[in-house]
């Protein structure tokens, strides 16, 4: 990889396309088409989004929930799908981050017995292919259990199995593959004589893993769980199933303060945008834009803190090689 | 540091004791696929044992077969679980095909701009917006499909002959399958970039250089040598995508018109404008039927296809893999 960017930078002084044939500065032509084809697609979504965000987003609408009406002035804002998707964000991360950090340690660190280690890495690509809807699905099983309930609404025996922790735990899984890979590539990319050094001391691997190790590969822990939350935020899906179509909060009575809104059903921005859609049950494609654009800015903000994060890692730089 | 050090060697955090939980937790993990997988074709087996081979095959209207299912369970008496699937799996063929096929396509070019043609400045723009492209929700995607993309289909390239001449079977609205197609290959393309793109920078620089050094010029190395160490990763980065839009099922479900119409390609280019449903957004929107059983087993037997197709692809790239492990760095 280091001998091919060093190649990069002198390109030019190696060869134009000028001693080409015909085809392959065709070949060249399309890679400029295609290439400038994606940007403009970017650019488009991003600018387009934004028109219509600015013309119809109004701040209020971050704190008004949304209301039965007839017009668009009339059916409130999207506060609780706002709030909805941060919670949402927070239950599948707390989930996901330190089982997936876990998982990528003893893949890296452990992995005896060899066969175990091998079903695992199929197990988490296995469910890094496994679509959301199947898992929405399985999500509706085993939070309807008895076993279950506590964590949804249940009335005279039967649960509903449609919750804000429901929803949080099976997006947790899909967020899981991500931060695997993101973690064993960063303790991978650790050499082996800082682990030789550090048992040389009298660590225990315990102890490496958790002072030495874990800190080193901090921004990949953090790549990997932006990542993540970038899916986690952007599925809908799972919303739809496993956290009801109401587009307020339904916490439950009689459960203490934060519980009886994670035990509810509620909405989240994916959500909203799908119901709000021309094709979905509300009809209000102004608000369906505003939350849309509210959803991309934060989409938008993970993207630069992941870049961020890589080029702040390059820079400092870790181990050399 | 040094008052921790204690606690370190204490038996809370010993070597043998971090082990067994951090097992028991892999296990754990590994159990919760099972039971998925278990409880998926479980729940489904209902509705294929009652049609057999033929819930595959096509016969009568699946949204009246569905009506059925979902009467059967409110009016007492024998469930029904007839159910013919074909035009929704024709459909979930078309759409993932066609996008799969343009995407392949493209990503195979972008990515070898990216990493071999593109000057630094213009590699320095592409690799953040595939990677913007890649991060953006599904339910944007869709929303931009219905209100920007639909509209356009709609009103400006379907004409008016081709409305009427479908008039009695179905109507063109700019639902349609190419809408599907094209914003599908817009959600998988960038997947298949970045993977592409990584098995490309780690060609062994020698066999391009040898390449090079016999007089063959870099367009055709890159292409001969270079994309053909790569398939690899051209073959996982596939499978990703194939997977991926298999299981799309909410942008689907906003702009592939939501009828259970197989389209037919004997029809002329017309096809393409026609309406379909691929099979998971024929979950989606039947969610709220999923209290009936009947209906349950219905939806089930669909997400297990869905399970399978994505395992079989998985198992397919796994194979091809093995079989060129010669191309893969030591």
């Amino acid at each position: 990889m280091l001998l091919l960017k060093d190649k990069s930078k002198e390109k030019g002084a190696v060869e134009g396309s000028a001693t080409w044939s015909l085809t392959d500065r065709i070949g060249l032509a399309i890679c400029w088409t295609l290439g400038l084809l994606f940007c403009a697609i970017a650019v488009a979504i991003v600018v387009y989004l934004m028109i219509q965000g600015v013309k119809f987003l109004r701040p209020e609408m971050l704190w008004t929930p949304a209301a039965a009406g007839f017009t668009e002035t009339e059916s409130g804002g999207f506060s609780d799908a706002f709030i909805g998707t941060m919670i949402v964000a927070t239950l599948g991360i707390a989930l996901a981050l330190p089982t997936g950090v876990a998982i990528a340690i003893w893949l890296v660190e452990y992995g005896r017995p060899a066969a175990l280690a091998r079903i695992t890495e199929s197990t988490i690509e296995a469910i890094a292919g496994i679509p959301s809807i199947v898992l929405a699905l399985f999500g509706t099983v085993i939070f309807s259990s008895t076993a279950l309930g506590f964590l949804s609404r249940t009335s005279e025996g039967v649960v509903f199995g449609r919750s804000f922790f429901a929803a949080g735990a099976m997006l947790s899984l899909v967020a899981l593959p991500l931060i695997v890979a993101s973690v064993r590539e960063g303790l991978n990319s650790i050499p082996r004589h800082v682990r030789e050094a550090s048992y040389a001391v009298g660590k225990t691997k315990a102890a490496t893993t958790r002072r030495i190790l874990l800190p080193t590969c901090r921004p990949q822990v953090a790549t990997g769980a932006m990542l993540g939350l970038g899916r986690i935020i952007g599925d809908t899906a799972i919303i739809v199933v496993l956290l009801g179509a109401t587009q307020n909060f339904a916490p439950v009575e009689g459960a203490p303060f934060p519980f009886n809104f994670l035990r509810g059903a509620g909405t989240t921005l994916t959500n909203f945008v799908y119901e709000a859609s021309p094709t979905g049950n509300l009809n209000q494609p102004q608000k369906a834009y505003a939350a849309a654009f509210v959803l991309l800015l934060m989409v938008l903000a993970l993207n630069a803190a992941v870049d961020v994060v890589h080029r702040r890692a390059r820079k400092v730089g870790t181990w050399s090689h | 540091m040094e008052e921790q050090l204690p606690q370190e060697y204490g038996p809370k955090w010993s070597d043998q004791r971090v082990e067994r939980m951090l097992v028991a937790l892999v296990c754990a993990v590994v159990a919760l696929l099972l039971a998925l997988i278990v409880t998926v074709f479980v729940r489904a087996w209902p509705s294929f044992s009652h049609n057999g081979l033929a819930w595959f095959s096509s016969g009568g209207s699946v949204e009246d077969q569905l009506n059925a299912i979902s009467l059967s369970a409110q009016t007492s008496g024998e469930y029904v679980y007839t159910f013919h699937a074909w035009p929704l799996i024709w459909s979930t063929l078309l759409i993932t095909g066609g996008a799969v096929l343009i995407a392949l396509v493209s990503a195979l070019f972008i990515s070898v701009f990216i990493v071999e043609f593109a000057p630094e400045w213009m590699s320095n723009i592409l690799q953040p917006v595939i990677r913007f492209l890649a991060s953006v929700p599904s339910v944007i995607y869709g929303l931009l499909g219905v209100l920007v993309l639909v509209p356009f289909i709609g009103n400006h390239l379907v004409t008016e002959e081709q409305k009427a001449s479908v008039a009695g079977v179905i109507s063109l609205t700019g639902y349609s399958l190419v809408a599907a197609i094209l914003v599908l290959t817009i959600m998988i393309a960038p997947l298949m970039v970045s993977i592409f793109s990584d098995g490309l920078r780690a060609v062994k620089p020698g066999w391009l250089e040898g390449s090079l050094g016999l007089g063959v010029n870099r367009w055709r190395t890159t292409w001969k040598i270079g994309v053909r160490s790569a398939r690899p990763a051209i073959i996982a980065g596939t499978v990703l995508a194939v997977a991926r839009a298999i299981g799309e099922a909410v942008m689907l479900a906003m702009i592939s018109g939501s009828v259970a119409f197989a389209p037919n390609p004997a029809d002329g280019l017309i096809f393409i404008y026609e309406p379909s449903r691929p099979l998971a957004p024929t979950i989606v929107k039947n969610i709220d039927q999923l209290s009936s059983p009947p209906f349950n087993a219905t939806l089930f037997s669909i997400a297990a296809v869905l399970l399978f197709s994505a395992a079989l692809f998985s198992l397919a790239g796994w194979t091809a893999r093995r079989a060129m492990r010669k191309y893969l760095m030591p």
